[in-house]
């Protein structure tokens, strides 16, 4: 009864949902101010009714109401509380409400600020927002019902809405539990850092509609959404990297990116967001770029869609499970819909985008930015062309191929090479004009201390002539941003008279923007060095042991000393193996690489026995498909040297962004100011 | 609305590039949505002829003395062609009844039975098909292309022929009981 | 007492011969090890599970596809015959590159490309202004303290008139 009367509650919302977007588009076309309101009182409805209908899942959820299908599912009698609650997201239905939550809050967020000046924007971001939750909610209202109950039918068990004739109400004793691998404690925030990115970008593409809409395409629509737009990039960032991490940790093939179809396709969204990110800086300063923002954020907003829906529920599906789901078609549809209105406006809008100045020079920073946005709309179509050819592939040839990851890497990286080479110069380039010997004279410093890291690399470390490219790019970008950074503060300390540390501080404080993007980037030179580690010098090995016998591999010496086997607390089976780890004699410490088996998912997890430094990581496997017993087992060793820096860099990452994002009031006025110019003239010509 | 220059000519987007650009989306869209509905699509249906396809044969189960079977060839009898793999646990549970419904059919020598192996391994097939004394003709499906072709979702799933090499039946799943496979096979004899 | 000599110079010679043939048999050389196999079913994909590589996946189908390159190393098979077997076998989905490298690497290099040529041309018709544009710029930019872009503009075009 309580399940119908959440599915009630959902029912309910998606007509209110369908009522805004009505109501704002009639209230819009006919001028009446009545039912625009109606409509965003409307959409600020549904924040309570989702709520309303989660609170009822997770109740649900909580008290092994197995007669509900996704409770059966996700749940079972072994989970701790505290994770049948993320169960929530656990599952498809349960992950399309979340998705719907999320944006119902995001959308009354933005309806609850002062609309004074941007009230033709209004009508609109509300359909935008509401048409996409009116699509989620609807296929739960439809497709997913997370509150569709078991029903014993004549013919077996199965899931409906509403009661079916002749049958009667299925209560399973137990459920099948949560998928294991997303059992990890650190991992059950992956889904929803993910879904708080990818909702976040519907904000900047509501108002991006407007603008094309109401024609009002000047860089109003920019400035407003400009922090959604860091916090979505924030929150899609670091939903990757815990991605990475997870995948590191707990899905035990040593590896934190495979290239898997589903990785790329919640990657790519990432790869047109962070070039909206930079690209809509060059539209506020130079009014420059404006076809690009339009058409970047469009691209974010259907890769998101395309990314929600193969991602689905958190757990790595497969793109063949997802082609054959009864809901494929109904997303493509959903995509192919919007992307063809919003390029239909683009092309109507077209001429209104122009540029309001123009760029005069190849290295000025405006053109840079351009680069910038190629590159990145490069690597897009690389990994685009790689999810789709196996598709057209066997359309074509009828031979089905994979695309693995060395394509990507050989095409990406180049790619990936020359962003870096860009990080390094742009900094140093001027608004409006720069040439070779300008940019020449602020960078041959840097070029100079970057080849001294790569002389020294090359004497230590290694002679791989990547490697050494690799971490000649990291240091010049390493040294460009300092020395920036340097530079500003030294002006400071000279002008101010502060002592360098209040400096550094008060700069960074007084614009946000360029120095929290600056520690960003610092951040992601981190996070390359761990990437540069792990794909080019990480050795492994393969072998049986039996007790005390000993395995060595990238100068450790690792030896099996013992392994139990015992019941854990919620439901699993543990193999535990010790080892002990050994570097030139020297006892290190030991390592419990373990085998869990869940019994009512039936599913086996390996938790690899990591050692982590920031040289490298020893990260040890207990190979499940072999025989371990205290006779002998077979472990998979892997040396994954300096992959800690990616972990590292992602955590300067989180600084940076904050930094970034943090409120400015200077900057908002200094804003109007240049802009007061500008809305003279666009007033004056109405 | 406005435009911001006087009398800058309104150019807008050149038709031949608006032909570019919606030819490029919507054959980029469409060549999705065919890839998206094969996907949908079930196994092969029935009343669909089956086209040619050659099994090899692995040695020791030939029949009729030939080491590759062309599908054609068997036109006029009836074909009951099972999928089936060393590695798929609930192909044990029909291998038996299988090979007796077989055992049966065969002296009328208007039925013939063949077994595909789908992405498996010779010797760990072969020891499936010793263990449940397997004797009609079985070979590797090389580069799953026969498993293409009826776009099988799994293992075990067999299909029923007729004599003029029309599909009639499809079983998704172990067969339960010797009468199942009966009463597939006695209605195409007809 | 000659017989019994006979018979047990008969059996030595018999274990000696047994002997010698049974170790020509087994000249195939020493098990390939875990990391060699592995190097082989890393560039493949398990053919039934979804996105798998060969060397992790932890099915039983899997550690028979591991034992069979295991096998066929021992015969001395080289990595490109094992490879093409797996092709013949399961088809070319299991290669984790597709076959055909030049078409997969094409399309998107032609798009870059593409994409560059037409982002320099484009830049090329900026970089020379119509008369018109660059009054109506003018107009613009007196709002704008931008002046070292004219003077830097009004250098360029010395320089090209040299």
């Amino acid at each position: 009864m309580i399940a119908n009367f959440g599915f009630g509650v959902l029912a309910i919302t998606f007509l209110v949902t369908l009522y805004s977007v009505f109501a704002a588009i009639y209230g819009e076309r006919k001028k009446i101010p009545a039912m625009v309101e109606s409509a965003r009182r409307a959409m600020l409805l549904t924040w309570p009714l989702l709520t309303l209908t989660a609170s009822i899942l997770i109740y649900l959820l909580v008290n092994d109401h197995y007669e509900v299908q996704f409770v059966y599912e996700v749940t079972s009698r072994s989970m701790p509380t505290y994770l049948k609650v993320t169960a929530w997201w656990g599952g498809q239905a349960g992950s399309l409400l979340f998705w719907s939550w999320l944006m119902s809050a995001f959308a009354s967020l933005v309806t609850l600020r002062k609309w004074d000046r941007d009230r033709e924007f209004l009508p609109w971001v509300i359909v935008v927002a509401c048409v996409t939750m009116a699509f989620f909610i609807g296929m739960s209202v439809f497709f997913e019902n997370p509150f569709a109950q078991l029903y014993q039918m004549p013919t077996g068990v199965e899931a409906h809405t509403f009661q079916p004739a002749a049958s009667i109400l299925f209560i399973p004793q137990d459920g099948n539990g949560l998928n294991p691998l997303l059992r990890h404690p650190g991992m059950v925030i992956h889904p929803p850092m993910l879904y708080l990115g990818f909702v976040s970008f519907v904000i900047p593409y509501a108002f991006a509609m407007a603008a094309l809409i109401t024609g009002r395409i000047d860089d109003r629509w920019i400035r407003i959404t400009r922090r959604w737009t860091l916090w979505a990039w924030m929150f899609l960032s670091f939903g990757l990297v815990l991605g990475g991490r997870w995948a590191y940790d707990v899905l035990g093939w040593g590896g934190y990116w495979g290239w898997d179809p589903v990785e790329i396709a919640a990657f790519m969204p990432w790869l047109t967001g962070t070039a909206f990110l930079h690209s809509v800086m060059i539209q506020e300063k130079r009014g420059l770029l404006k076809h690009w923002n339009m058409l970047l954020i469009i691209l974010t907003y259907d890769l998101v869609i395309f990314g929600t829906f193969l991602t689905r529920s958190g757990v790595l599906s497969s793109v063949h499970a997802f082609a054959q789901s009864a809901i494929g078609p109904l997303f493509m549809g959903f995509v192919s819909t919007t992307l063809v209105t919003s390029v239909a406006l683009i092309i109507y809008r077209w001429d209104s985008l122009k540029s309001e100045t123009e760029m005069t020079s190849l290295l000025s920073r405006e053109a840079l930015f351009l680069l910038n946005n190629l590159l990145f709309m490069s690597i897009l179509v690389v990994c685009f062309w790689g999810v789709i050819f196996p598709l057209i592939s066997e359309l074509f040839t009828g031979q089905t191929v994979t695309v693995g990851p060395p394509f990507y890497e050989r095409a990406t990286g180049p790619l990936f090479a020359a962003l870096m080479f860009l990080m390094g110069i742009a900094p140093l380039s001027a608004w409006g004009h720069s040439t070779v010997k300008t940019i020449g004279r602020a960078i041959w410093k840097p070029i100079v201390g970057a080849l001294i890291v790569t002389a020294i690399m090359f004497a230590t470390y290694t002679r791989n002539v990547i490697a050494l490219v690799g971490f000649f790019l990291i240091a010049l970008v390493i040294l460009v941003t300092i020395y920036e950074y340097w530079r500003g503060a030294n002006a400071r300390q000279k002008s101010q008279g502060e002592n360098i540390f209040a400096a550094f501080w008060s700069l960074t404080g007084r614009n946000r923007r360029r120095y929290g993007g600056y520690i960003i980037h610092l951040s992601m030179m981190l996070m390359a060095i761990g990437i540069l580690g792990i794909e080019l010098f990480q050795v492994e090995t393969q072998g049986a042991l039996e007790v005390n016998q000993q395995m060595s591999v990238g100068g450790y010496d690792v030896v099996y000393q013992d392994i139990a086997q015992f019941q854990g607390p919620d439901g699993r089976e543990v193999t535990r193996a010790v080892l002990g780890v050994y570097k030139g004699g020297e006892y290190l410490g030991e390592l419990n690489p373990r085998i869990d088996y869940y019994y009512d998912a039936q599913q086996t997890m390996t938790i690899p026995g990591q050692r982590s430094t920031l040289r490298d990581d020893l990260y040890i496997l207990l190979v499940d498909w072999e025989p371990a017993s205290a006779t002998g087992a077979t472990f998979k060793i892997f040396v994954n040297p300096l992959v800690n820096w990616l972990w590292l860099g992602s955590l300067l990452f989180l600084v940076g962004v904050v930094i970034a994002a943090w409120p400015e009031k200077d900057a908002e006025r200094v804003a109007v100011r240049a802009n007061a110019s500008v809305q003279q003239q666009t007033s004056a010509a109405d | 609305m406005t435009e911001s220059t006087i009398s800058a000519p309104r150019r807008g987007v050149p038709i031949w590039a608006q032909i570019i650009i919606w030819v490029f989306l919507v054959g980029l869209l469409a060549i999705v949505a065919v890839g998206l509905s094969r996907a949908q699509q079930g196994t092969v249906q029935p009343g669909q002829v089956i086209d040619n396809f050659t099994l090899p044969i692995y040695s020791g189960y030939e029949w009729d003395g030939k080491s590759e079977i062309n599908i054609e060839e068997l036109r006029g009898k009836v074909v009951v062609i099972n999928f089936w793999a060393s590695w798929c646990k609930p192909c044990e549970q029909e291998a038996t009844e299988l090979q007796t419904a077989w055992k049966e059919y065969e002296p009328s020598g208007k039925v013939v039975f063949l077994g595909v192996d789908y992405v498996d391994t010779e010797p760990e097939a072969r020891v499936y098909l010793k263990k449940f004394r397997v004797s009609y003709p079985n070979g590797p499906d090389l580069a799953t292309r026969i498993s293409q072709y009826f776009r099988i979702k799994g293992v075990p799933e067999t299909y029923f022929v007729d004599k003029n090499g029309v599909l009639q039946n499809v079983q998704i799943g172990p067969f339960t009981s010797i009468d199942q496979i009966r009463a597939q096979i006695d209605p195409l004899l007809k | 007492m000659r017989s019994s000599r006979i018979t047990f110079y008969a059996l030595l010679l018999a274990l000696i011969l047994a002997g010698l043939w049974t170790n020509s048999a087994s000249t195939q050389g020493p098990t390939p090890t875990d990391d060699e196999v592995n190097r082989i079913a890393k560039q493949l994909y398990c053919p039934v599970c979804e996105s798998t590589p060969l060397d992790v996946c932890p099915t039983e189908a899997c550690r028979h596809w591991r034992d069979l390159i295991r096998t066929m190393l021992a015969e001395s098979k080289s990595e490109t015959e094992i490879k093409q077997y797996f092709v013949e076998q399961y088809g070319a989905r299991v290669l984790a590159e597709p076959p055909n490298r030049l078409i997969s690497y094409l399309v998107p290099t032609v798009a870059i490309l593409l994409g560059a040529f037409m982002l320099l041309r484009g830049f090329q018709k900026w970089i020379k202004p119509s008369m018109m544009e660059s009054n109506l710029e003018n107009s613009k930019r007196e709002a704008k303290p931008f002046q070292d872009v004219y003077i830097a503009k009004l250098e360029e075009e010395l320089k090209k008139r040299k």
